[in-house]
């Protein structure tokens, strides 16, 4: 089929990995389009409030220390040829952030300031107050005005689209503003999607993370791998869960319980409140379970940083903590919980974005490429530390973007029939002429969400994990039955949460396979039945390829170690 | 409490799209937001309900949308601040730009706006190879307008874009002064001199409706009001703007109050008669309905007119 649409390579996804990537690429003279279901600046890479990590040598620090931070903060299961390409070329991609425009705070020399972040002994964190993600977004958006690159804006991908040779040819989606079903023709496919927070209820993330870059992955056959791995961020506001950034403890906020004492030196007594985040979590959690907490949480305390500080470099969440919980930063402490808010799995990828498989070989679908959350390398592996996701998205961006172009330039186009578009066409017909039964997307979304929180959070065991399995396979049962109200063509949001709710079921499922097939206790990954970790049968990854209607294949890769042996782990 | 939601609908698929209201009456929580009881519509009354939203925590701009006449976040407004208690709310899709479908809006002129002012840093070649260097005032001082999430409230409520839609508006304006105040951009006078354009930064009317409803604190027309102030520092061509503000600050000075006759002549200037003689007939009605002081056409200076300089000198030397 010929398509109307056809480019060298097709992004998915315009947040800092996609955006990064799609500059990478432009800057190799390929032919770029991006496609996102909401406009660039609307991207959840927004949310991430408290800075980007690199260690540069000229401030006498060394990427081996912050490699070394990363690999310990991953509970030993990140790839280490990863982490020290991420730690080695931070530098560079920090400074060519700056080039593009990042107002990046300074320090009184006119230099890049920094901070400190969780897990890390060394300030290593450069940020713009504590907006750094979106101050970094809007940066790479006015580069994408400047290099006047197409963005389909408000288009919903339903799959990726495979040749008679099995390589990756493009996608199908829709234009969500008309309704209008296209295929779109790439030689090249990087899915950078971002994460499936929203598969969990509460958490951080916004609503549009459902995963749908992870799910038509793994349904055209590219496997996900360590799905298990879902961080739960220490700081979340009481209430709807909103983030409230490990800045705060950056800057030395502290963590109480309901007698006002500093928990986390039971726990961690040399990193204190600034240990990883599965470690801080799991505290908390301890604290609010045996009756130290008030009302469900625990108390994040800024009051001793003063109120300069505090609207200086905290203005955001102090807003927030106004707006959302009425209280005053500066005056009270905040009540906070452990709340889902990244996952460390995500499409395997290698070091330059491609979708490779065991084999060291593109077994699974040529062409295709991932990068940021929705990828997994794995950088973060049990754990990921903070500040170092935006690194991820930005290095990892590039690179996605720099090698996909190449192999753009060395494949010939792609072909495919002319009924492509066809089946996903239909699928969302039936959707919309199905019978309304009573039952809601709303609701079977609600009862995925509160059934992850509840088994597959902070602590998990094998029981509770096979009862959210049953649940899961109920609530796709309802979903294939569900019906929607709305049935026009323009616009229709009802129609894009019940395909986003196919998404987050595909995702759901293989967290539980990844959790349950899991049997020790390594990063967030924390099994009551399982409690210590063990390297000898699980230094490995969990790979998960869609086998169809049947069960998902499960496959295992070492972890590849270069320089750091595992020890024992302590903060 | 109980409280009824008056929304403004539009289905463009209906055999006739026109806009009409609906009210939905709902139970809601002291801590729920707009957001959460349109949700809670959404998912409870009435699913067709469309609207766009996505953080929940007033960063990603989605949502922005008239609540009881103004524009503002759904997701950074409380229900509970917008009726006192048991009330109605009404809330309408944003001003100033077509409506696709509901409360959601068509952003493409907007976004068109921002292009058009080269929102991107134009440095001067070669990059250094490590950092610029730059103040930390002036990096925080743009974190101010960096904070701007697009989300479009400002140009909703703009007076001005309301009769001109050539305006470029708030948001673009306040995006070219990010960049005017940057000290790594290079090309700060010619991005003054096209802004100096009609359409440009002398039309905002300064009704302060963009300050009053940015729900990030930007302050655009502060903004704006920086860039003509560079603009006049920069000596860019003069404008029927820039004029009338340095007309009036020296009729000020000069009589002590404002001589509005005098004004509109030397704004206008005397080498432009047409124009100036095609605000002969409000001047007539002006007069007609007594809206002429009572010294007529022609402004003497005040009584004590010299006490007044120098105040005026005084507050001069302090800016």
């Amino acid at each position: 089929m010929t398509s109307s649409y056809s480019y060298d390579v097709l992004i998915l996804g315009a947040g800092l990995a996609g955006m990064r990537a799609a500059l990478a690429a432009h800057a190799e003279g390929v032919s770029v389009a991006l496609l996102s279901k909401v406009h660039p600046v609307r991207s959840h890479s927004n949310a991430a409030q408290g800075g980007i990590n690199a260690a540069l040598t000229d401030r006498g620090d060394k990427w081996e220390d912050h490699a070394f931070e990363t690999v310990k903060g991953s509970d030993y299961l990140g790839d280490q040829d990863a982490i020290e390409i991420l730690a080695e070329e931070a530098g560079q991609d920090i400074l060519a952030l700056e080039h593009m425009g990042v107002i990046f705070n300074r320090n009184d020399e006119g230099r890049l300031g920094t901070r400190r972040f969780g897990g890390q002994k060394r300030a290593r964190t450069f940020f713009v107050s504590d907006f750094t993600g979106q101050a970094i977004l809007h940066v790479l958006y006015e580069q994408i005005m400047k290099a006047h690159l197409v963005v389909f804006e408000e288009w919903f991908v339903t799959s990726v689209v495979k040749d008679d040779h099995g390589h990756c040819a493009g996608v199908v989606a829709f234009d969500i503003r008309t309704g209008g079903f296209s295929y779109i023709q790439a030689k090249a496919v990087i899915i950078a999607a971002g994460g499936l927070g929203r598969v969990y209820e509460p958490s951080t993330n916004a609503m549009i993370c459902t995963g749908d870059g992870m799910a038509i992955a793994y349904r055209v056959g590219a496997p996900l791998m360590d799905m298990e791995m879902v961080q739960y961020h220490p700081t979340t506001l009481k209430g709807k869960g909103l983030l409230m950034s490990e800045a705060a403890r950056g800057e030395g906020a502290y963590l109480l319980n309901k007698d006002g004492e500093r928990f986390m030196e039971s726990y961690a007594p040399n990193m204190m409140e600034l240990a990883s985040r599965d470690v801080v979590s799991r505290a908390e959690q301890i604290e609010i379970n045996e009756g130290r907490g008030v009302d469900g949480c625990v108390l994040l305390d800024c009051r001793h940083l003063g109120k300069q500080i505090i609207q200086e470099r905290l203005r955001q969440i102090c807003e927030e903590a106004k707006t959302f919980a009425n209280i005053d930063m500066t005056e009270e402490p905040v009540p906070i919980r452990p709340g889902m808010h990244y996952i460390m799995g995500g499409i395997k990828t290698d070091v330059h974005g491609r979708c490779w498989d065991l084999q060291d070989k593109w077994g699974g679908v040529p062409g295709l490429f991932a990068a940021g959350e929705t990828a997994c390398l794995s950088l973060h592996g049990g754990n990921r530390l903070g500040a170092n996701s935006l690194l991820d998205t930005v290095v990892f961006g590039r690179r996605a973007g720099s090698c996909a172009a190449a192999y753009a330039k060395s494949v010939e186009e792609p072909k495919v029939s002319n009924t492509v578009a066809k089946p996903d066409q239909q699928t969302v017909q039936d959707l919309l002429n199905r019978k309304n039964t009573g039952d809601t997307v709303a609701a079977i979304r609600l009862n995925l969400g509160m059934t992850m929180n509840h088994h597959l959070g902070v602590f998990r065991d094998h029981e509770g994990m096979i009862e959210a399995q049953t649940a899961i396979r109920q609530l796709r049962d309802r979903w294939q039955q569900v019906g929607i109200h709305d049935k026009g063509q323009v616009f229709n949001t009802s129609l894009v949460r019940a395909l986003e709710l196919g998404m987050m079921l595909d995702c759901a499922e293989t967290i539980v396979l990844g959790a349950l097939t899991r049997k020790e206790s390594r990063g967030a990954h924390f099994r009551t039945d399982y409690l210590h970790r063990d390297d000898e049968d699980w230094l490995k990854h969990i790979l998960l390829y869609a086998q169809g209607e049947g069960t998902p294949r499960v496959d295992f890769l070492p972890v590849r170690v270069t320089q750091w042996t595992p020890q024992v782990r302590l903060y | 409490m109980h409280t009824t939601f008056c929304i403004k609908r539009f289905n463009p698929e209906l055999d006739t799209p026109v806009p009409y209201f609906q009210e939905y009456a709902l139970e809601t929580e002291p801590a729920d937001t707009v957001l959460d009881a349109l949700i809670k519509i959404r998912e409870s009354i009435d699913e067709s309900l469309t609207l766009r939203c996505s953080c929940r925590g007033s960063i990603c701009g989605s949502c922005g949308m008239r609540i009881n006449g103004h524009a503002a976040l759904a997701c950074k407004t409380k229900v509970i601040s917008t009726t006192s208690g048991e009330g109605t709310v009404s809330v309408e899709p944003m001003n100033n730009m077509p409506v696709i479908k509901d409360l959601v809006t068509d952003m493409a002129g907007f976004w068109e706006k921002v292009q058009q002012v080269q929102p991107w840093l134009q440095p001067d070649a070669p990059e250094p190879t490590g950092e610029y260097l730059a103040s930390s005032e002036s990096m925080n001082h743009l974190t101010g307008v960096m904070g701007c999430i697009m989300c479009g409230a400002c140009v909703s409520d703009c007076a001005a874009l309301e009769v001109d839609q050539r305006f470029l508006g708030p948001a673009a304006l306040a995006k070219a002064y990010r960049f005017v105040a940057d000290p790594r951009d290079s090309v700060g006078h010619s991005r003054l001199f096209e802004l100096n354009s009609p359409g440009g930064m002398w039309d905002c009317t300064r009704c302060m409706e963009c300050i009053q409803v940015c729900p990030k604190g930007v302050g655009a027309m502060d903004r704006i009001m920086a860039l003509r102030a560079k603009a006049i520092d920069e000596q860019v061509p003069s404008t029927c703007g820039s004029r009338h503000a340095e007309v009036f600050a020296d009729l000020i000075y000069q009589k002590g109050r404002l001589d509005e006759p005098m004004l509109a002549v030397r704004t206008i200037g005397l080498n432009n008669m047409g124009q100036l003689l095609s605000y002969v007939p409000t001047m007539l009605m002006a007069f007609a309905r007594r809206k002429v002081p009572k010294s007529g056409f022609f402004h003497r200076a005040l009584p004590g007119i010299d006490r007044i300089r120098r105040l005026f000198l005084k507050v001069r030397d302090l800016t």
